[in-house]
């Protein structure tokens, strides 16, 4: 049974390099061809998923182009290319055809007014894109913003456009909580932190002008420790993001979390971001079991004081610790239930701060939405990704969630960047 | 005849000393244990297999089994992040450096405890070794 999906698929990768057309060909018949396996999730009533493809490794962020071709945004370059382009020739949802171009690796990738946006460590990239087609100019690459901060640590650089013109790229913080010593404990907080300088926020650029970097862009956000899942949510015109919050506080401060507590603070809190917000990092964390945001220890907090924190502003909603959430998306289809209109889905990638404590995440969340603002409780949409079925390290994960994008028709696609596995997910009654 | 028995006083007392080693690593590799609960569990985690991208698995890496005076220096001064690639894979999270945190005696017993636990079988990593390494470090 294998050998025949083999040579099926070899057949199937000999055909698909015979209609070679604007992309670079990955050769190899390991990336030539859609793998794919059973990969289960579980999803509500109604709805059923379909595995594009896997086996693209490191697969961070996705786009869909209105013709319905899959861009896939690589962490770990495949075949020497870090951008994947994955064409499902017959409509049944699975990649037929898959080429990849770009020599670089990162996180963020998106699609605006016929130009594909994507960005390594350090710089934003940008390529004209005919949307009916899916075809890239390859040859039209232009570096948009370059020399961001990237010390390794919350170096990924995720992005949003708005409607004017603007370009949004996250700068994560190179720090856990912006101590002399990073992550010594006993290491006080630098006050003010000079990492908010360049990074610890997102920042502004104008979607088409080449070679941007800090002197030519706004510093939109600030106090936001590290954001890989950010979008631009078209129905109130505003930024919204979700922030990874801070580690090791039952480690370093045992005397004010215990261990259980240590696993479910500080919140993973999303923000709405008005021009100039400040939500706090690193003088301040959202306290899960207080219910609000409060002084960081490392700037003398006790889980009492509020002190300079009383004038950040406050996240919209909260989850559990460390669940890291790594994609955001506003879904504006049609195809699901009325619910789920301008709500948002967000992925979360899986913790590992939770340890001793089990760890948990690894799936995506709903949070419906009215008029800009989370409208009620936020509920499990998709999950099982883990393959967990008691407590396992996170490196034992089978899946983690990693990225969101919207189709055409409406279905929410999702990308795990452990094997690099791409879900479509579609919904009928 | 003569020659006889100062061969066997060295080869009992060769004995004890083979004795003594397991003995000596077995403790070690206990108080190793109580040291990476509290140290390096929270990163490394409970089954040393680390976090993909973030923190370097301990289990069969040239890092963990290899040279004992980089592994030692990697704790006593830490690393920036970056540094450590495993099979292609890079991992981001920096190592805090641990020179005003633990004892040579813990950093020795916690690096027998690393190499001897979670599929690793190497040698003993003594306090006078993280001592001399310290010391030249300085």
């Amino acid at each position: 049974m294998m050998k025949k999906i083999l040579i099926l698929a070899y057949t199937v990768a000999i055909a698909a390099t015979a209609f070679a057309s604007d992309t670079t060909r990955v050769k190899s018949s390991s990336t030539g061809v859609a793998t794919r396996d059973e990969a289960p999730i579980t999803l509500p009533q109604g709805f059923k998923s379909v595995v594009v493809t896997s086996g693209l490794g490191k697969a961070r962020h996705i786009v869909v182009a209105a013709n319905g071709d899959v861009f896939v945004k690589l962490e770990k370059l495949k075949e020497g290319k870090g951008i994947m382009r994955l064409h499902d020739a017959n409509g049944d949802g699975k990649a037929d055809e898959i080429t990849g171009f770009g020599n670089y690796v990162g996180t963020g990738i998106t699609i605006k007014n016929g130009y594909l946006y994507a960005s390594s460590n350090d710089d934003v990239y940008r390529y004209k894109i005919n949307e009916k087609t899916g075809t890239v100019d390859i040859a039209s690459e232009e570096k948009i913003v370059t020399g961001l901060v990237n010390k390794n640590q919350h170096n990924s650089k995720s992005l949003a456009l708005d409607n004017e013109g603007n370009i949004y790229v996250n700068i994560g913080a190179p720090s856990n909580c912006c101590q002399v010593q990073d992550r010594v404990k006993g290491s006080p907080g630098q006050d003010p932190c000079p990492i908010l300088e360049q990074a610890g926020g997102i920042w502004q650029f104008k979607a088409d002008k080449t070679n941007q970097s800090y002197a030519e862009g706004v510093r939109y956000a600030t106090g936001l420790r590290n954001v890989v899942g950010l979008d631009w949510n078209t129905e109130v015109n505003q930024l919204y993001a979700m922030q990874h919050g801070r580690d090791m506080l039952f480690q370093f401060y045992p005397e004010l979390f215990n261990q259980k507590e240590g696993a479910e603070n500080p919140a993973e809190e999303l923000f709405r971001l008005p021009k100039g917000a400040d939500c706090g990092w690193p003088y301040c964390y959202y306290d899960n079991d207080k219910k609000q945001q409060l002084l960081n220890p490392e700037y003398g907090g006790d889980r009492q004081k509020v002190d300079r924190c009383a004038d950040k502003v406050k996240s919209i909603a909260q989850f559990p610790g460390h669940l890291a959430p790594n994609a955001l998306l506003f879904y504006t289809g049609n195809q699901f239930p009325a619910k789920y209109k301008n709500g948002a889905f967000i992925a979360f990638h899986g913790s590992w701060n939770r340890a001793p404590e089990p760890q948990a995440g690894f799936f995506v969340v709903f949070v419906p939405f009215k008029d800009g603002m989370p409208s009620g409780k936020w509920e499990v949409f998709a999950d099982g990704f883990s393959g967990f079925t008691s407590s396992a390290s996170t490196g034992k994960a089978k899946y983690r969630p990693c990225g969101l994008a919207q189709g055409p028709d409406g279905s929410l696609y999702i990308s795990d960047d452990n094997n690099g596995t791409i879900w479509k997910v579609s919904y009928s009654k | 005849m003569k020659k006889v028995i100062p061969a066997t006083i060295i080869f009992i007392i060769a004995s004890a000393f083979a004795m003594q080693q397991p003995a000596g690593l077995k403790a070690a590799i206990a108080r190793g244990k109580t040291v990476y609960e509290a140290t390096c569990l929270a990163c490394h985690q409970p089954d040393g297999s680390g976090v993909p991208n973030m923190n370097p698995p301990l289990v069969k890496t040239k890092w963990v089994l290899g040279d004992k005076k980089a592994l030692t220096k990697i704790i006593l001064k830490g690393l920036q992040g970056g540094e450590i690639e495993i099979d292609g894979d890079k991992f981001h999270n920096p190592m805090p450096p641990m020179e005003s945190t633990l004892t040579d005696q813990e950093i020795a017993d916690v690096l027998t405890y690393v190499r001897n636990s979670f599929g690793n079988k190497a040698s003993m990593v003594t306090v006078a070794e993280v001592k001399a390494l310290r010391a030249k470090l300085k």
